[in-house]
Formats: C-alpha cells, structure tokens, sequence
C-alpha cells in the first residue's frame, strides 16, 4: 500500500506530485522479457540440450570419422568426404529443432498460459513485446550457438588433425562457416519466436517449424526436376545451409546469398506475427 | 476515472456488449453487475485494451489505456481468467511485470507483503492454491500503485477470510480516492462493498445507480401498517412522495415514501393504534433479480422439471 498518501478519507485522487513516475521504454521491455526467459525452468533445460546436440553430436561425429579413418573401414561418400567444419557442425539438425521450439515457447506459452493477458497489460501497445522477445532470444540463441560451435570445432579439429579432414580456424572459409552456422541458429530461433505469436498455439508452431525446415525440403523432390532447381535453394532449410556450408555448387546459394534469403523468410514470419499481435484481440 | 461511451463488441454474429455508456468515478466502490454472459469480463478486457472495441470508445482517465506511457500506473487489473505462467515464481512474475516500468523491486516485497505472499514468494505459481493464485493476480494489480483498481469476480474461490480481505481492501482502496470497479454475479457480495452500481444483462446496462436507489426502485422501503381505521389513518399520512395502497374492508395498508418511524410518531399524535407496523424491504437479491429476468442468457429449467412430474 501506498505510505505516501496521508490525506483522510474523501481525498479526490491519489495525488500526482507524490506518486512516483513510471514509464515504458523499449529497453525496460527487452529486460522484462529478459527476465521472464531467465525465469523458467524450460529455458535452462533447452537451452542446455541445444548446447549438448551441437558440442556432443559434433565431438562424435568427429570421433566416430578419425576410428574408421584409422581402422580403414569403407565410408559412405557423404562421409568420406567430411571436413572438420561438417563434422563439428553435425549437431545443427537436432540443435534447430531445439532452439526453434525453445522460440515457439516464448511467444506460444504465453498464450496458452494465459500469461499474455499479464504481458499485454503491461505493455498495451503490443509491438514492443514481440521485438524485445525476438532481439532477446535471437542474441541468446545466436550467443549460444556459435559459442557451441566455436568449442566443437576446437574439439573436432584436435581429434582429426593429421587426417584429410584435419582444419584449423585459420583455413579459409572456416571462422566464416562457423559464424554462418551460429547466425543460422540464431535466425531460426527468432523465426520460431515469429511463429508461436503469429499461430498462437505451440503444437502448431511447433509443427509448422518442423514442417518448414524437415519435411518440405523432402516434399520438394516429388516435383519436376527443372521445379525443383529453381525451387529448392530457396526454402528456408537450403538458404539456411548455405550460410554455413564451406563449398557451394550450382544447386545452392553463396553463403551471402542464402543469407539474405533466410533472413527474408525470417522477416516474412515476423511481419506475420505482428500483424497478427496488433490487430487480433489477445 | 473509466468512461466508457457507446461501447459495442460483436464476435460475429453475437453482440456482448451493446452500446454500454457508464463513468466509474473514483473515490467510491463501483459494482458490476451482471448474471453470467452479460459482458463484464469483455467490457473490462476492452478497458485494458485486450479486446478492441467494435465500436464506440473507452477511457482511462482521459486516454486510451494504451496510449498512458505507464498503463500499470493508471489501471491495476484482476482478470478473471488466470494471467500467469505456471513456471515462473510469484517474485519473477511481479519482477517481470516491473521491469517494463521500472517499478522498483521494493515496490515488488511491498505488494507481495500486502497480500501475504511472503511465504510463498519464491515458489512456482502453477502450485498455488486458488487463493494464493487470486492474491498474486490482486498485488499484480496493485504493482504500479494505479490511479484505477479493477478486479473480476475477485472472490471468486476465495475462502470466508479471504473474502473479508478482499472487501477491506477494496474499502481502504477506495478511501485512499482510487477508481475502485469491481464485478461480481453475486448481489450479496456488492450490496457488502459497493455504493456504485452498474447492471448489465446481456450486454446493455441496466441501471447504473446507487445501491440505496436501486432498492427503491425495485419496490423497497413498503410500509405495511394494520390499523382499525384505516381511512382515518390514510388522510393523517397523505402528503406528497406518499403513496398508500389498501383493499377496501381490509385493515391493511400498504405506504410508501414514510418510514416505519414516521409513521408510527404521526399515528401516536392523532391517537390511532396501530396493529402492524413492518418495514418491507425489497433485498437486494431480489432487486437485482428483478432487473436482469429479462436478460438471464441460462435461464434454470426447474420449473419445467416440476411440471412434467
């Protein structure tokens, strides 16, 4: 209760000079949300997953590559022609799909919590809340990332050293990789933030994640050949690997080139989910 | 202050809220009343911003609600569905809530001491009881010290001393000249707190008065007086504001617009011996019953029941 107002009784409002003054900032919201993530169990325990998919998966990979190397056992083509960087970056899969979630829930757990009723009132002019949990996670998950991928290929590159797929961070293309990985990462999380507010449902944001980077790549080959070179580049999945893969051919996108297309479908998904949060009831 | 002018929202086909025009001043308890599906908690959600008006406008002390650049400060909210997310502490929601305003953490221990969360602070929300869920929805509320205090169905699920809590708290908050609304579908509860009243039914208003006028309305403060002389008796109380009902042949009157009191003093001066004298209050139950018949959206089937067996 108030200490500061000491008129009695029939007073005609609380006075305006002995109130304090509040006000909503931008920076004030991104530490809110800052706050709320921070706050839940399901943060810590997916964000450590994440970090358990790209350090564990990448250390394996690499492990598993040098014992066949030595052991001269016959390896897939794939495999045989790994790299250090494709070898660290061997937990990016099942990393997406942890962070994307991780995304969904931030936006898509409020509504089925009913904690957005809360954040709304807060924050009634609604936009500010979806760029702060956007700029919040995007970093988190971005900072996470390439630190992650950063201490696989550290691993990785030690295990190999000696071996054809033996690199160092000094290798052209490879810090650039790695970056590129991180950042994809970091993007997917921020898409995932994108599609829990703009579907409003975590299963759906959940299934539509996993549709878009999964299924629809392999839906895709189901359709005419000249379709699907014209095509496939540009879904999100492929853009997104072209960011980090080494090497790119004819039937991929340069690394700047995929970059920019994954960050169109990002801004596509975000443009989405702010029309959606400004202009529907919560 | 809230003014609400001409408020409408039509989900599709079904209107909720129908041209509702009402102020809540500050100062005093405001009721809302209404039996279920009459539009108060979507009334309260368009004051917030939550849901957006079909048509006409509502203001918090003279603005849209988000166009205050500190909502918290203007109105505090009780929402009658749960607005927290079940993992996450009482202490990190009020923090959350906080930082967007930055409202100090002492501010965040004062409201947690005030409705005695203290104890269970740090522990997760979706643990809480339906009554500690309701406090922490309450202090909430009362984060940024708001101008405007708004509560749905505050008691709901609350245990008798938790329901004393509330009225006090409502009181004081009032008496510290706060804008205090409140709804409830529960007459008793707001006949206990409220001097406002605001009645809807299916999303129109009903009567916007105060408690006393809504009884007297309604047919309250009736007199019933048994006298031998019943004519005498009526020219004695005749004045203006006075109405007086009787069957002829009966010893019966029925006066309205005098105390019991008065005329039990006017009867002694002229020496007529009354039999009865009964002050027949319409309670508020009643009265409240009476206006919204009409609008109840689930009428109760009892009596079909009692006829078909």
């Amino acid at each position: 209760m108030t200490t500061t107002i000491s008129t009695p009784a029939p007073a005609p409002a609380p006075a305006q000079g002995t109130r304090p003054v509040y006000k909503v900032t931008a920076l004030r919201v991104l530490r809110s949300e800052w706050a709320k993530l921070w706050s839940l169990r399901s943060t810590w325990i997916t964000l450590g997953l994440s970090v358990l998919f790209l350090v564990g998966f990448g250390v394996i990979a690499a492990v598993q590559f040098k014992s066949r190397l030595d052991s001269g056992e016959r390896m897939g083509g794939d495999f045989a022609q790994s790299t250090a960087v494709s070898l660290s970056l061997f937990g990016t899969m099942a990393a997406q799909l942890a962070l994307g979630v991780l995304g969904v829930l931030v936006t898509a757990g409020e509504y089925s919590t009913g904690m957005i009723r809360s954040t709304l009132a807060a924050v009634p002019r609604r936009l500010p809340v979806l760029w702060a949990k956007a700029v919040v996670f995007g970093v988190i998950a971005l900072v996470v990332a390439t630190a992650s991928v950063f201490v696989t290929f550290l691993i990785a590159s030690g295990i190999l050293s000696g071996t054809h797929a033996g690199m160092t961070l000094s290798d052209p293309g490879v810090v650039r990789s790695l970056f590129g990985a991180g950042l994809y990462l970091g993007l997917v999380g921020v898409i995932g933030v994108a599609l829990g507010a703009l579907l409003r449902s975590v299963a759906g944001g959940i299934a539509t994640l996993v549709g878009a980077l999964m299924l629809v790549p392999g839906l895709i080959s189901l359709l005419p050949t000249s379709w699907q070179d014209n095509i496939s580049p540009y879904l999100p999945s492929n853009a997104g690997q072209s960011m980090y893969a080494l090497t790119h051919d004819a039937t991929s996108l340069s690394p700047t080139a995929g970059l920019f297309v994954f960050l169109g479908w990002t801004v596509l998904v975000l443009a989405g989910a702010a029309y959606r949060l400004a202009r529907t009831d919560a | 202050m809230i003014e609400v002018r001409q408020l409408t929202k039509r989900y599709g086909e079904k209107t909720a809220v129908d041209g509702l025009d009402f102020t809540v001043e500050p100062g005093t308890v405001t009721g809302f009343l209404g039996p279920n599906g009459a539009g108060k908690s979507t009334t309260m959600r368009m004051i917030i911003g939550l849901d957006a008006p079909t048509s006409g406008t509502v203001t918090v002390n003279g603005r849209r609600y988000a166009q205050h650049s500190a909502p918290l400060q203007e109105v505090g909210a009780l929402l009658e569905a749960k607005s927290i997310h079940p993992g996450r502490s009482a202490y990190d929601h009020l923090r959350a809530q906080a930082y967007t305003h930055g409202i100090p953490r002492r501010r965040v221990d004062e409201v947690i001491e005030l409705t005695g969360l203290t104890s269970v602070a740090k522990k997760r929300a979706g643990k809480f009881s339906l009554g500690m869920g309701q406090r922490l929805g309450i202090a909430a509320a009362l984060l940024g010290d708001p101008a405007t205090v708004m509560l749905d169905e505050p008691v709901n699920g609350l245990d008798p001393e938790g329901v004393l809590w509330i009225r006090n708290l409502l009181t004081s908050l009032a008496a510290d000249g706060r804008t205090v609304f409140v709804s409830s579908h529960l007459m008793s509860e707001m006949a206990l707190v409220a001097e406002h009243l605001i009645v809807v039914g299916r999303g129109r208003l009903l009567a916007d008065t105060t408690v006393q006028n809504l009884v007297r309305e309604a047919g309250g403060d009736l007199v019933k007086v048994a006298t031998a002389d019943p004519g005498r008796l009526r020219d004695v109380l005749a004045g203006p504001g006075v109405e007086i009902t009787g069957h002829p042949g009966s010893e019966q009157l029925q006066v309205a617009g005098l105390s019991a009191r008065a005329i039990g003093i006017k009867a002694a001066e002229h020496g007529i011996a009354l039999f009865e004298l009964t002050e027949k209050t319409v309670s508020l139950e009643e009265a409240f019953m009476d206006l919204t018949r009409d609008a109840v959206e689930y009428h109760g089937t009892t009596e079909a029941l009692g006829r078909a067996a």
